[in-house]
């Protein structure tokens, strides 16, 4: 005889009982994190490069890279005296909040002012998994298109902050950056909004500005 | 390929809602949000690859679809949210909760 049995049970339920535990350590340590995501060639590392190079005489900054294979991010990243943390996901498209929490296992958090996580090349998966972080800062760059917003409107709408690279090349590419902004908003009015160069350094000081709002209130207390 | 991670955070639930071997789960209902971009097509494919292995080999998994719906946090509107458009079509206010399509839950189990 068959019966019905109520479940009524959040599939990603576990994920986000990490991700909390997380967020609770991070507060505790008055420590902004944050979750850096794009398609893969967006340019996550050089915004990374730029953004240590600019802020790092002033903060402390440690990174946590999340890629399918390799520890290349984390080797690029290892030029500048910060600790960093390489999670090979070994195929997985997305990082979890299960993988974060075991990373900070080896990852001396005090004294640190900023922790950096850059998630795996990627607009789908990584939306729907929370890490635990204050924010989500998506990046795109000129060279893909400018409707990517409307197409991958989760990642758009879970994201508080946006940031254009690549934005030497608009003279050469079809990309109109108004038009990006516009989808963006249609998604997401609150958005932030940032337009950089990693390769001239355009913007970084804006963008960088953002952040160091951001160490601030998690300072305070004031930020999640 | 986000599915298979959640294929088996499925499988995880079923097995801790069914420790009873000896019933046989007949099926699994989910709800899939809209805005959750999990394609049903390869949550079936992954599921049906998970199981295959396991007790519950054969289960169906029933997937409902939940449409992106909205409230209006400055007139109180409740709509529908057509491609993604986050603006209510009462007042043009872009004040929008979600209030759908962000569900992915497993809501009931058929065992026999």
């Amino acid at each position: 005889m068959a019966e019905i049995v109520t479940v009524e049970r959040q599939i990603l339920k576990k994920n986000d009982e990490i991700a909390a535990e997380n967020r609770a350590v991070f507060r505790d340590e008055k420590l902004f994190v944050f979750n850096l995501l794009s398609s893969p060639g967006s340019g996550k590392t050089s915004l990374l490069e730029q953004t240590i190079a600019r802020m790092f005489s002033k903060y402390k900054i440690g990174v946590i890279e999340g890629d399918v294979q390799t520890d290349l991010d984390a080797q690029r990243i290892s030029k500048f005296d910060v600790p960093v943390i390489q999670i090979v996901t070994k195929g997985g498209c997305h990082l979890e909040a299960n993988l974060i929490q075991n990373a900070l296992a080896n990852f001396d958090l005090s004294g640190l002012d900023m922790l950096i996580i850059e998630n795996v090349g990627n607009l789908v998966c990584p939306s729907n998994y929370d890490l635990g972080e204050a924010e989500k800062v998506v990046v795109v760059s000129t060279t893909e298109g400018d409707d990517k917003p409307v197409k991958y409107p989760n990642m758009f709408r879970v994201a508080s902050a946006m940031v254009v690279n690549k934005i030497d090349l608009v003279p050469y590419v079809e990309f109109d950056v108004a038009a990006v902004k516009k989808n963006a908003r249609s998604i997401n009015p609150e958005l932030e909004m940032f337009e950089v160069s990693c390769k001239t350094g355009d913007g970084i000081d804006s963008w960088c500005g953002w952040l160091e709002q951001k160490i601030a209130q998690a300072k305070s207390g004031a930020a999640v | 390929m986000h599915e298979l991670s959640i294929a088996e955070s499925i499988l995880e639930i079923v097995t801790e809602s069914v420790p009873d071997h000896d019933k046989r789960v007949l099926s699994v209902t989910v709800e899939v949000g809209e805005l959750t971009a999990v394609i049903p097509e390869s949550l079936q494919f992954c599921f049906h690859a998970i199981i295959e292995e396991t007790p519950y080999k054969g289960a169906q998994l029933i997937i409902r679809e939940k449409k992106l719906t909205g409230e209006c946090r400055k007139c109180g509107s409740g709509f529908t949210i057509k491609n993604y458009f986050f603006q209510c079509p009462d007042c043009g206010s872009t004040d929008v909760q979600v209030t759908g399509g962000q569900e992915l839950n497993v809501t009931e189990l058929e065992v026999e």
